[in-house]
């Protein structure tokens, strides 16, 4: 059914490198995704798996150190990756793809006041004059649930608490009317009315605008309220990815099983939460077979051998891992995320 | 709850108040707070954005000057003048991991001497080697690999950054341990790894906590107190399970109402109760701190008390 709309970005086989004072380290290790116009699309995995890294290339974003090695960004008509110079990238960069950065303080310029920041970016990408654009900076942070717009206009942004200054980081991103807009963890800060407020807020502007959002974040509960589909990332690499149901109900990475088992609210107060042993793999090194394996319990042989390829597991759902082929044996999910839907259900009975 | 009287208060923080300027008023983030934290136990401090929790964690640790109030710890006050041993004793057994882990973070240094930096204060290794050796274990225990210890923070993904921040307080073997927003930029498999150390910490060695986290499912897992604060104001403060089966305030029930949850299904059908704060009537007669049940306090006028204990 998604196949039928209009693909406005296309990531093919992107692998991204950095350089560490001579020792090169691999961070994304050909990751494709695909992105249809209006969608959202969240990506979830392991802390340093390459979400930031990988979504900051497709506006040029990436650290001096680092560059992307192989792989097409397609978007409208143009491969990004081959791009070489900045006067290219500011074509793109806000008007077209925006992005919020995950950490608010280095998005924000210290010595800038809070309004003037807002307002600068209005003018750039809108056209509006001086006066109109203070009066739409001071909408937009009542929008995002900012009181005293006025006073706090002048602000500088030590003076914002850490919500706040998140919030003023959307602001300025959605100000931008992007088509595309990257969040990265947007609403971390945020207490969860107000990250509830932000979310419908997003929803909004995309209904209005048509725009499409990638959102990353560790949050499973805001992953289910905002995504259509969902790509689940680890090791510099996309592993599975579906329509956000297929991947909560019915997800086949070993690494999805495990990303599930832990979450909070399967954990039993006073007892240990489950996690997930060993650690990533190290990104100076190549990888061999499936990137998961060594933390995998039920690991097969030829995990460790070869890498698996794409199967399919509907016409929307997908997964990287050797379990789908049609002579492996009958492996199950572990019981206790098939309890998930049941217990988070729990989490609705507070209160009574 | 007599018994719960005898035990030991570590933290007492009374009639706080924090003083900003707004423009060319004055405005209190933090207005006339008191609770008291004991020894041993996990505190935590939940609510809105910009409602006065780092302005309270930034006072405990005197990096904001109370305007009113007094602050304890061990039954001494740490917010005016301490001795010079006084402090010392302080700043080594009382750590903070700050919010914005990018901005606590020295640009320039690596992440060998980021972590070990409290050690150099306080001269805590006998030798190079017995150092370096702390910072591999401190850094494996957060699950970063120690060869990261050659990197600068600005080579390192969020998450990673923020366990930096974490290995650098833990590694100090801190008898309190202010934590705000401590896990908010991890996967949850590594949250779980992280909240496991803390608990095992808090058993083996007795460490107490002040918690600060607005994923109020891990807050509910690991807090014994809970207190809800609303524009500098402490709103409500119970146990963590009698918070959660009966919560009393407005505010706390649009807090609850909130939590997402990782269910499509029950996302899409969730009911946000929403907070509005002209329900009340306090012109005439503000609002006291009550005790409406035994330990579970509410900051409510008569009326208010009486009609939420009834439902
Ligand atoms: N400038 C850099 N130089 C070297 N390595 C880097 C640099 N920036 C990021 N990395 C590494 O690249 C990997 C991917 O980082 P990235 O920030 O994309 O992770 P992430 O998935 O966003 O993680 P998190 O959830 O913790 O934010 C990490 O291992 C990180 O240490
Ligand atoms: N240094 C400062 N100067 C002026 N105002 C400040 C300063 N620090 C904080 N404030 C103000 O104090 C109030 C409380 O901020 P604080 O950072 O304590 O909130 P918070 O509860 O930690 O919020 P968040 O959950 O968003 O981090 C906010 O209105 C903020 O703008
Ligand atoms: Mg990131
Ligand atoms: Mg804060």
């Amino acid at each position: 059914m998604t196949e039928t709309r209009e693909k406005i970005l296309r990531v093919e086989d992107v692998v991204i490198r950095f350089n560490l004072r001579g020792k090169e380290l691999t961070a994304v290790r050909s990751a494709s995704l695909d992105l249809y116009k209006g969608e959202t699309l969240a990506i979830v995995g392991e802390s340093g798996s390459g979400k930031s890294v990988f979504t900051k290339s497709f506006l040029g974003m990436l650290d001096k150190n680092g560059r992307v090695a192989s792989g097409n960004i397609l978007f409208e008509g143009e491969n990004l990756a081959e791009f070489t110079r900045e006067e290219q990238w500011l074509k793109i960069r806000g008007r077209k793809i925006a992005m919020i950065f995950q950490d608010p303080m280095t998005a924000l310029n210290p010595l800038k006041t809070i309004g003037e920041q807002i307002r600068e970016v209005i003018t750039l990408h809108r056209g509006m004059n001086r006066q109109e654009a203070r009066e739409e900076a001071l909408a937009m942070l009542g929008k995002v649930g900012i009181g005293d717009a006025a006073q706090r206009y002048g602000q500088y942004p030590h003076e914002f608490s850490g919500g706040m200054r998140q919030r003023v980081v959307i602001a300025i991103a959605a100000a931008c009317r992007p088509d595309i807009l990257i969040c990265d963890e947007p609403t971390t800060a945020l207490d969860v009315t107000i990250q509830a407020q932000i979310l419908e807020n997003l929803k909004e502007l995309q209904r209005e605008m048509g725009m499409s959002i990638i959102f990353i974040t560790h949050d499973l509960g805001v992953v289910a309220n905002v995504a259509d589909r969902v790509a689940v990332m680890y090791a510099g690499e996309i592993v599975e990815y579906g329509r956000t149901p297929e991947v909560f109900y019915d997800p086949r990475h070993p690494y999805s099983w495990a990303l599930l088992a832990s979450l909070p609210q399967l954990g039993e107060k006073g007892e240990d939460l489950y996690t997930i042993h060993g650690t990533p793999p190290n990104l100076f090194k190549e990888i061999k077979g499936d990137a998961f394996a060594p933390r995998n319990p039920r690991a097969l042989k030829i995990d460790f051998e070869e890498a698996p390829p794409w199967f399919a597991v509907s016409d929307t759902h997908f997964a990287k891992t050797w379990l789908l082929h049609e002579s492996a044996p009958e492996v199950e999910a572990p019981k206790i995320i098939q309890r998930l839907k049941e217990k988070s259900l729990k989490g609705l009975d507070y209160g009574s | 709850m007599a018994a719960e009287d005898k035990r030991e208060i570590l933290l007492e923080v009374k009639n706080l108040t924090v003083d900003f300027k707004l423009g060319r008023r004055k405005f209190s983030a933090v207005d006339d707070v008191s609770f008291h934290i004991y020894k041993g136990e996990t505190f935590s401090l939940v609510g809105e954005s910009g409602s006065g929790k780092t302005t309270v964690s930034r006072a405990i640790m005197g990096i904001h000057q109370a305007s009113q109030g007094d602050i304890l710890y061990k039954g001494e006050s740490v917010s005016g003048n301490m001795t010079g041993s006084q402090e010392r004793k302080f700043r080594q057994s009382v750590q903070m991991i700050f919010q914005d882990p990018m901005a606590s973070l020295n640009e320039r240094a690596k992440v060998d001497y980021i972590v070990s930096e409290g050690l150099y204060n306080f001269k805590l290794f006998k030798g190079e080697k017995e150092r370096k050796a702390k910072v591999e274990r401190t850094l494996r225990k957060v699950g970063l690999l120690p060869d990261f210890a050659s990197r600068f923070p600005h080579e390192f993904s969020g998450g990673q950054r923020q366990r930096i921040g974490i290995a650098r307080a833990l590694i100090m073997e801190p008898e309190f341990l202010v934590a705000d927003e401590p896990i908010s930029a991890l996967d949850v498999s590594i949250r779980a790894q992280i909240l496991n150390l803390l608990n095992k910490l808090k058993k083996e060695e007795d460490l107490t906590y002040l918690f600060i986290a607005h994923d109020l499912s891990v807050v509910r897992l690991i807090s014994d107190r809970i207190a809800v604060i609303y524009k500098g104001k402490i709103v409500e403060l119970a146990e963590s399970e009698e918070l959660f089966r009966r919560p009393l305030h407005p505010y706390t029930k649009g807090l609850l109402s909130a939590i997402p949850l990782p269910d499509p299904e029950s996302e899409k059908n969730k009911n946000l109760l929403i907070y509005d704060p002209s329900i009340h009537d306090y012109d005439k007669v503000p609002p006291s701190w009550c005790e409406a049940y035994p330990g579970h306090w509410v900051l409510a006028d008569e009326r208010e008390l009486d009609l939420w204990r009834r439902r």
